[in-house]
C-alpha cells in the first residue's frame, strides 16, 4: 500500500502536536503574549533539526526513497502576498488558536466546534481563488 | 510514564517536527497543511467558478492521507496518552484570561468560552470560530503556506518569503492577542 506510510506520518504528526499542546488554543494566546518559553522552543528546535537536515541532504546529495535526488522546492519572490497574506492568517491564529493541521488534529481530540474554523477555512481559500487575480501579491 | 502521558518537553516536540518535515522531504514531497485545503475545495467542485482549483486533487491524495492520519493521530494522542496533566501555563496568563471571561485550561487543550457547544450555539461564539476559519484559509492561500510550509519548511530552506511570511504571522498575531481579543472578551 503505497499511501501507508503517509498516513503513518501523519499519525506521527497529530500525536507529537497534540502532546506538544501546539494544537492548544492556550498555548498560541501565551506565546503571543511572551507569557512562556515553550512554543517558542518547539518553533526553534523544528527549525534547528530542519536547517541541519536539510544541508546534509544537500551537502551529500541524498537521494529520496525512490533513489531520485531531493529537490526542495523554492519559494515565489513577492512581498505583498507574503505579508499581507501572513498578517491575515496571524489573526486568526491568533483568534481561534489553530492553524490548518491543528484544525484537523483537533477534531481527532473531540473539539468539535473546530468544524465551524474548518468550514470557514474552506470558505476562505474559496474567496482567495475567486479573487487571486485582483490582489497584489 | 509521565515524559508520555504529560506534556512532551519542547526540544523533543520541535525535533520530532522538524523530523517529520525531513520524512516528508524524503519521501519526495514537501510539508504543508494549508494547501489540503486547496485540494479539498476542489474535490468539491470549485474549478467550475476559479481556475486556481483547476487542478488533478489525485496528485494530492498524499497529502490528504497525511490529514487523516493526523487526526487519528490526535484522537491517539488525546484518548489514549494523555492523563489530564496538561497545558500548564503562567498564573500571570491565567489572571489576564480570567480577567477576559475566558476559563483556565485546568488539563483542557481548548477554552470552553471559546469552543464548547454551548458557545458554538451563540452567535457571537459561531461568528468568532467562523472568521477565525476564514482568515487562516485565506491568509495562508494568499501567503502561500501557514506555520508548516513557511515557519518549519520554508524557513529551514533558508526561504526569504518564508521569513517575511512569518513576520506577517506575528503582526497579525500580536495584534489579534493584544488589541482585537481584548476588545472581543471584554467583560461588561
Amino acid at each position: 500500500m503505497k499511501l501507508a506510510r503517509f498516513f503513518l506520518t501523519g499519525i506521527f504528526f497529530g500525536i507529537v502536536l497534540t502532546k506538544a499542546e501546539a494544537v492548544s488554543w492556550y498555548r498560541i494566546y501565551e506565546m503571543f503574549h511572551f507569557q512562556s518559553f515553550h512554543m517558542f522552543g518547539i518553533i526553534g528546535m523544528a527549525l534547528f533539526t530542519g536547517v541541519v537536515g536539510l544541508q546534509i541532504i544537500k551537502r551529500y546529495k541524498i537521494k529520496d526513497y525512490k533513489g531520485f535526488p531531493i529537490h526542495v522546492i523554492e519559494k515565489e519572490r513577492g512581498f505583498w502576498r507574503y505579508i499581507i497574506g501572513g498578517t491575515l492568517f496571524g489573526l486568526g491564529w491568533a483568534l481561534v488558536g489553530s492553524c490548518p493541521g491543528p484544525i484537523f488534529i483537533l477534531l481527532g481530540t473531540g473539539t468539535y466546534a473546530i468544524a465551524v474554523v474548518l468550514i470557514g477555512a474552506l470558505l476562505g481559500t474559496y474567496i482567495y481563488g475567486l479573487l487571486k487575480d485582483k490582489l497584489p501579491h | 510514564m509521565e515524559y508520555i502521558y504529560g506534556t512532551w518537553h519542547w526540544a523533543i516536540s520541535g525535533f520530532l517536527i522538524g523530523l517529520t518535515m525531513l520524512v516528508l522531504t524524503y519521501f519526495g514531497k514537501s510539508f504543508g497543511m494549508s494547501s489540503n485545503l486547496r485540494t479539498m475545495c476542489s474535490m468539491a467542485g470549485a474549478g467550475k467558478f476559479s481556475d486556481f482549483f483547476k487542478m488533478d486533487w489525485r496528485e494530492q491524495k498524499w497529502s490528504l492521507v497525511v490529514v487523516l492520519g493526523a487526526f487519528v493521530g490526535g484522537f491517539i494522542a488525546f484518548y489514549f496518552l494523555s492523563d489530564g496533566s496538561g497545558v500548564v501555563i503562567n498564573q500571570d496568563t491565567i489572571t489576564q484570561l480570567t480577567s477576559l471571561g475566558i476559563d483556565a485550561p485546568n488539563g483542557k487543550l481548548m477554552p470552553d468560552a471559546i469552543f464548547s457547544v454551548e458557545t458554538l450555539q451563540s452567535p457571537k461564539g459561531f461568528a468568532i470560530l467562523l472568521v477565525g476559519g476564514l482568515l487562516i484559509g485565506f491568509g495562508t492561500r494568499y501567503a502561500g503556506g501557514c506555520t508548516s510550509g513557511h515557519a518549519i519548511s520554508g524557513l529551514s530552506n533558508l526561504q526569504l518569503p518564508s521569513l517575511v511570511a512569518v513576520i506577517g504571522f506575528f503582526i497579525g498575531g500580536l495584534a489579534m492577542a493584544h488589541f482585537i481579543l481584548p476588545i472581543l472578551y471584554k467583560t461588561t
